[in-house]
């Protein structure tokens, strides 16, 4: 792999990790498998790109493109918590609609951004080359998230909502709003998801209405590949490790690019991985009962012998 | 301080799964009483417990406490008054999150949650006097996540948690019955000493009739939903197993003693 597309595939994977991050929130913290995802991220792209195009402030674009998915989120909590719609449902309600919506903000189904002013061209015009500016933005970006929800995490609002997705009845028991906290955790989440979107718009240099299809496996594979491999022992260190495990899922997606897997194939690659990483658990528990199971007879016939 | 009144639980109305779960209970508790409530299974025991920490709402009848009207209140409203411990240990607690978290949710009950820290150190040093009171060595594991710890471990934190902010009133749902019997034990005193020194109000389900007699002022025995016996302040001491059976034969017509009441 050369040097160029290694260091693409690093900030494109800094990129993907706010997203990433946003499902580890849902998925992994309130324990909730959102699909409004695939919903959010293209929504926030669509809104970054075309409010741009309208002339509007890249920075200011951006942060919009992160309301409109906090929204999303709202909806899809609302659907959940109010409206007792199973939550898996919800999310896919949400995906849909958003489909429509994504369309109407656009205009059309693919919005380019040609020559325009973005967060990265801001970045470049300091100075810096483009790859090197996508470094730093993400950079930037990536470690502002993590600060916020590392501290975030440590109020008293924040220990609520761990506890809701840990343990609902008990917090309920201690005087929490357990639905309030279920729509906290989606609206906190949807709005990284569309940030992210709205970050990766301005990269590629367009917004597309299909971009959303397939990302909450690539975000699922990035949360557990980073837990897998860098451990998930405090808040901090998780979000560290989505991080690194977003960047190296990139990495893996590169390499086998250059080995000359056809692009067509990758959503299928994609599955396959994040399979395989959701039964690892299952096959250690089995291998070291097998490994065991093999000890025990070993210590058996030893006996035997004796 | 409780007033509960001819409350009436219906489980799936209209279904053939019907099941009147509670038939107009009715019981005043003071300020001050311990009251060990038993029973069969089914007989209400939980449910009742449940009705007054707001799991679900009633269909008929009203509970207040000290004079405020908490029927139509949320199960999350009404933590402001209620300390409760679950059967199951694994309910208690967040598990996934550190004794010293867990301990630190539970000096809010029933408080707003802001942006404030979630745990400051003022709260760290004094969790570890109370970690130290109930003498299991576990002020030195404060950063350990609970879902590491014992059944009988989860249960004594349970309890603290329940009780660290003196609620008006202590709802404890067989907290005792999925422990090993010296566990078991151990926490019952621990139980019966925190109620004693802090002059609780407490509620307790169990199974086993001897605790039921030993423990608490007063004695509600529950069968089929409905209040059978309920045994006054004063009336309690000196009451002994075959006493209880008698009273119980008579309220309930010589029906409905579970094997699992005798053998304990």
């Amino acid at each position: 792999m050369k040097l160029s597309v290694f260091m693409g595939a690093v900030s494109q994977g800094l990129l993907w990790s706010i997203l990433a991050i946003g499902v580890y929130i849902t998925y992994k913290i309130l324990d909730y498998a959102d699909l409004t995802t695939e919903g959010s991220y293209p929504l926030g792209a669509a809104v970054a790109a075309r409010f741009i195009l309208g002339g509007m402030d890249p920075f200011f674009a951006t942060i919009l493109s992160m309301l409109t998915g906090m929204l999303a989120g709202l909806v899809t909590g609302i659907l959940n918590t109010k409206l007792k719609i199973p939550s898996l449902l919800s999310g896919i309600l949400s995906m849909t609609g958003l489909y429509s919506i994504n369309l109407r903000v656009m205009g059309k189904a693919n919005l380019p951004l040609l020559r325009q002013d973005t967060i990265i061209t801001r970045v470049t015009s300091l100075g810096f080359e483009t790859d090197t500016a996508v470094i730093i933005v993400g950079v930037v970006s990536v470690l502002a998230v993590i600060l916020i929800l590392w501290w975030f995490f440590g109020t008293e609002k924040g220990f609520a909502i761990r506890a809701t997705g840990d343990n609902s009845n008990m917090i309920r028991a201690l005087g929490v709003n357990t639905n309030s906290m279920v729509i906290l955790g989606l609206v906190i989440s949807n709005g990284l998801i569309a940030l992210s979107g709205g970050i990766m718009a301005q990269y590629n240099g367009y917004a597309d209405v299909g971009m959303g299809t397939g990302t909450i496996v690539i975000g699922l594979a990035s949360v557990i590949i980073g837990e897998v491999l860098f451990g998930n022992t405090s808040i901090l260190r998780s979000l560290f490790a989505v991080v690194l495990g977003s960047i190296l899922y990139r990495i893996i997606i590169a390499f086998v690019l250059s080995k000359g897997l056809v692009p067509n194939d990758l959503k299928l690659l994609s599955s396959i991985l994040l399979a395989v990483c959701l039964s690892l658990p299952l096959v250690k528990e089995k291998l070291s009962n097998f490994v065991d199971s093999i000890h025990k007879n070993k210590s058996r016939e030893g006996e035997a012998s004796a | 301080m409780l007033n509960v009144e001819n409350i009436k639980k219906v489980f799936g109305k209209g279904t053939p799964n019907e099941k009147v779960a509670l038939e107009n209970v009715t019981f005043k508790m003071n300020e001050g009483d311990f009251i060990t409530i038993i029973g069969g299974n089914g007989a209400g025991k939980s449910t009742t417990l449940n009705a007054i920490a707001g799991v679900f709402m009633i269909d008929e009848g009203k509970i207040e406490i000290d004079g405020t009207d908490i029927t139509k209140l949320p199960e999350y409203k009404r933590s402001k008054y209620i300390g409760r411990v679950f059967q199951d240990p694994r309910m208690g607690t967040a598990t996934n999150m550190t004794i010293e978290e867990n301990l630190a949710m539970a000096l809010r009950r029933g408080q707003h949650r802001g942006l404030k820290r979630g745990i400051t150190n003022a709260e760290k040093s004094k969790f570890r006097e109370y970690l130290e009171m109930l003498d299991l060595g576990l002020e030195n594991r404060m950063t350990t996540k609970t879902g590491l710890l014992s059944g009988g471990q989860r249960q004594a934190i349970t309890l603290l948690m329940a009780t660290m902010t003196k609620p008006r009133l202590l709802l404890l749902d067989e907290h005792t019955a999925a422990l090993d019997p010296k566990t078991a034990q151990k926490v019952l005193e621990l139980t019966e000493k925190i109620i004693r020194d802090d002059k609780l109000t407490a509620l307790m389900v169990t199974h086993n009739m001897r605790d039921a007699l030993k423990l608490g002022n007063r004695l509600i025995m529950m069968n089929t939903g409905k209040v059978a016996v309920d045994v006054q302040a004063g009336e309690k001491e000196g009451l002994h197993v075959a006493d209880l059976l008698k009273l119980f034969e008579k309220a309930s017509g010589g029906r409905g003693i579970s094997d699992r009441m005798l053998l304990s």
